[in-house]
């Protein structure tokens, strides 16, 4: 016990508050406590170090914070702040753009199914798709061979003026071209002959139009008088199959506006 | 040599594992790196003087950490442990100047 430190050693905190301790005089006889006390001195320079190394890398990323100044901390917050507002906007217009996207598909399907209903139509009036619904079953005969274009085309337009929606005389679809040329007895409907008794199937009011065609001076009387005769079938259901190829556009493009 | 390879090999091992200092000891460990550093300075000068003693050392070390840790802890209970762990930082950096003085003469002889 030689190495004992003297009694009254000041200060437990440093070797150096006690300079007149009598260490190191003789440590022959404690050759076993000399390896303890060595092992336990590597010990805590050991802790002290990796505390050290803890303690600088921890105040890296933590007291980044503590130790800034205010005016420093406003401007970050402010930072935080208008980055916050900028995610909100941009999570505002990304909600804006689903939402858009959501009812455009539906606004898709409504367009799809007008533009259907609209080529529907459009393809029974202008001859291109067959059509099925009441209408009138008329045969016009002409043992005379009388009947003119003209009387032909009276016809149409009076049919077309009380109502039809579309027909076809002898096989031949009326369109919005259709020409009626020829002469008595040899008429023809858009080039392709036609030829007594005249059959023509038309889809309308059938009540309206049967109305029209006999009315005193109409087209009924006007056959007659000329050695024909009509006669007239209210049909509930009749179709219309006979079909036209719809003429392109050779000049006139569409305006989309 | 002993101290210098504990030191470095504590270096080594705090950048290998870099754990996460636990929130109850995060307010005492800067002071105890502190005080540690002090018995630390206060052994290599009393080692240059050659009265180098293990047994103080250890002591010294172990004590000048616990009553650092333990005053900056009353300090936290009185609710002025701030100011305290600043009492503390500036004994001991008080010291280790003067060590550090000392180690000076020691190896400079000025």
């Amino acid at each position: 016990m030689t190495t004992d430190p003297t009694p009254g050693t000041p200060s437990p905190a440093g070797q150096a508050a006690a300079p007149e301790d009598p260490a190191g005089a003789e440590p022959a006889p404690g050759r076993r406590r000399d390896l303890r006390a060595a092992v336990l001195i590597g010990v805590l320079t050991l802790l002290l170090g990796f505390a050290f190394t803890v303690q600088v890398r921890n105040s890296d990323d933590e007291q980044l914070l503590a130790g800034a100044r205010e005016e420093d901390l406003v401007r970050i917050v402010d930072e935080v702040n208008s980055r916050g507002v900028r995610l909100r906007e941009l999570i505002a217009d990304e909600r804006r753009a689903l939402r858009q996207l959501t009812s455009s598909d539906s606004e898709t399907a409504s367009a799809l199914e007008e533009a259907r209903s609209r080529a529907a139509s459009l393809g029974v009036l202008n001859g291109t798709d067959p059509a099925l619904g009441p209408g009138l079953r008329m045969t016009l005969r002409d043992p005379d061979d009388a009947v003119r274009v003209t009387d032909l085309v009276d016809v149409i337009q009076e049919l077309r003026g009380a109502g039809a929606e579309t027909m076809q005389i002898d096989g031949v679809r009326v369109g919005l071209t259709t020409a009626v040329t020829g002469t008595a007895g040899a008429l023809m409907m858009d080039g392709r002959p036609i030829t007594a008794p005249y059959e023509v199937l038309v889809l309308g009011s059938p009540q309206d139009m049967e109305t029209a065609l006999n009315i005193p001076g109409g087209v009924v009387q006007n056959i007659g008088s000329r050695g024909g005769s009509v006669t007239i079938e209210q049909v509930p259901e009749l179709v219309v199959d006979a079909l036209r190829l719809l003429p392109e556009a050779q000049y006139a493009d569409p305006e989309d506006d | 040599m002993i101290p210098i390879l504990g030191l470095v090999a504590g270096v080594l091992l705090g950048l290998l594992v870099d754990p996460t200092v636990p929130l109850w000891l995060q307010p005492y460990l800067p002071i105890a790196v502190v005080a540690a550093l002090d018995a630390v300075f206060g052994g290599l000068r009393a080692r240059l003087d050659g009265i180098f003693d293990a047994k103080v050392f250890v002591i010294s070390f172990v004590s000048n950490v616990v009553v650092a840790a333990l005053i900056v802890f009353l300090g936290d209970q009185l609710g002025v442990g701030a100011q305290l762990s600043t009492a503390v930082v500036v004994v001991l950096g008080i010291r280790i100047f003067g060590n550090a003085a000392a180690i000076r003469r020691h190896v400079f002889r000025a």
